[in-house]
């Protein structure tokens, strides 16, 4: 195996710099994806688990949808199909003047996408807690609004807080999908070093380095928060 | 919009989308072959009582964990031909890359249907005499892959879907045969939604096969 090392190549002018923006837009990506993905499916989650048919039905189809096309399809979807099939002034916005198309498509793709993910993490950790916590709040005359606010959602979104964590990492992760539509996020920028200068190994080890470091904190981040969050002689629940 | 929808170009292309579906196919059955081999040897040396052995195992599957997939297949494609000598073509360096990275995945699988086994069946095993291998192969594994059998075929499906992500290096799949269609024939509307569609009927049966089997198994 003959290769030119070249470690040099990572600081030097531009690639450096290929490589900081790389990772911004990796990171403004899963940033504003999670919060699309973190808020609908809390909602889709809830929905699921309600006593009303006509949301349950809404929150599966909703669920299997987006669970069973694989993201890339789902990414080309958004962007190449979904325009066209809007009615012509409001595809030929989508086309011209919405702001930063790529980047705009990618967090909508990949938000609903993970929102379907986090629906069954809540939809679990509110059936973890069993029935009679929630008749119990009903027969004190809790209206079920109230019910889900003071009783189920703050103990089910502490017991799934790990899995939460996954998912995140996984957004994190998926966000690399937004180079297929244009987006010079982390990959792309490696890829990119690579077939300027072809000096794959440098470009791809400061890429995985990138993604290795922020899945290293992240994880140690959230095992802080769920020490800290945590209701004392509830850690059986947790630890399900 | 649907009133020029076009379905003719779908059954004039017929033959080579099937000829795309069927490496979608050949890599995702491959790929479930060889992870599941290597993840299963990953779980054992991650299990195993020797420390560096479990060590090593550790950190193959942190490290291919915290990668994205799209990386991964970047990496090998760059990898394999140097590795080799010589070019090898897209198909067998994301085969390779597969089957690396589902590993990892299959191995933590694996682990958890392992220790779900109950530490007295694994008493009896060396009450009986049994080696660390043999004990392995007669009562833990058999007991281990029952427990496992739903959720590996949801890492399956799962699977099957990320093969799509060989479009990035232009291996001939499904998405990319479809894709190719799309661009010569200038109906993307059309070939996008069928792939979707196609995708979808697969995976929603599989899964709910798994359902299914989850509700034997429960019983």
């Amino acid at each position: 195996m003959n290769y030119n090392w070249d470690w040099g190549v990572l600081i030097r002018e531009p690639y450096f710099e290929w490589l900081v923006s790389g990772f911004m837009w990796t990171i403004s990506v899963s940033l504003a994806a999670w919060v699309l993905a973190f808020s609908l499916g809390s909602v889709v989650g809830i929905a699921r688990t309600t006593n009303s048919r006509i949301l349950r039905g809404f929150g599966t189809c909703y669920v299997e949808t987006f669970r069973n096309i694989p993201l890339l399809v789902q990414m080309f979807l958004w962007y190449f199909v979904f325009p066209e099939l809007l009615p012509d002034d409001a595809g030929m916005w989508v086309k011209r003047e919405l702001p930063m198309p790529e980047f705009t498509t990618a967090v909508v793709c990949l938000g609903l996408y993970t929102a379907s993910r986090v629906a069954e993490q809540v939809r679990a950790g509110i059936e973890a807690i069993g029935q009679g916590q929630r008749n119990a709040g009903l027969a004190m005359g809790l209206t079920p609004a109230q019910v889900y606010r003071y009783v189920l959602l703050p103990v089910s979104y502490r017991i799934i807080v790990p899995p939460l964590t996954s998912e995140f990492l996984t957004i994190f992760k998926n966000s690399s999908l937004a180079l297929t539509i244009g987006v010079l996020e982390t990959t792309a920028q490696a890829r990119q070093i690579e077939e300027y200068t072809f000096q794959g190994f440098e470009a791809f080890t400061a890429a995985t380095l990138l993604y290795i470091v922020v899945t290293s904190t992240v994880m140690l981040l959230m095992k802080l928060i769920e020490g800290q969050v945590r209701i004392p002689g509830m850690i059986s629940l947790g630890a399900k | 919009m649907f009133g020029e929808f076009d379905t003719g170009v779908i059954f004039d292309n017929l033959h080579f989308l099937i000829e795309g579906m069927q490496t979608t196919l050949i890599l995702t059955v491959i790929a479930i072959g060889g992870g599941l081999v290597l993840g299963t040897l990953l779980a054992l040396a991650r299990l195993a009582p020797f420390k560096p052995l479990s060590f090593i195992a550790g950190t193959y599957v942190n490290f291919f964990r915290s990668m994205p997939l799209i990386l991964v297949i970047f990496w090998f494609y760059f990898l394999v031909p140097h590795i080799v000598g010589r070019p090898v073509g897209g198909f067998y360096s994301v085969l390779v890359a597969f089957v690396m990275f589902e590993a990892a995945y299959y191995c933590e699988i694996m682990r958890a249907g392992i220790q779900s086994v109950r530490r007295g069946q694994i008493y009896a095993g060396q009450a009986l005499g049994l080696t660390y291998a043999q004990n392995m192969r007669y009562v833990v594994l058999p007991q281990a892959f029952r427990n496992m059998v739903p959720i590996l075929m949801t890492q399956a499906i799962i699977l099957f879907q990320d093969t799509s992500l060989v479009y990035v290096v232009g291996v001939k799949d499904f998405l990319v045969s479809a894709d190719l269609v799309a661009n010569r024939e200038n109906r993307i509307l059309e070939m996008f939604t069928t792939v979707a569609l196609v995708y979808f009927v697969i995976c929603l049966s599989g899964s709910l096969l798994v359902k299914r089997l989850q509700r034997k198994f429960a019983q």
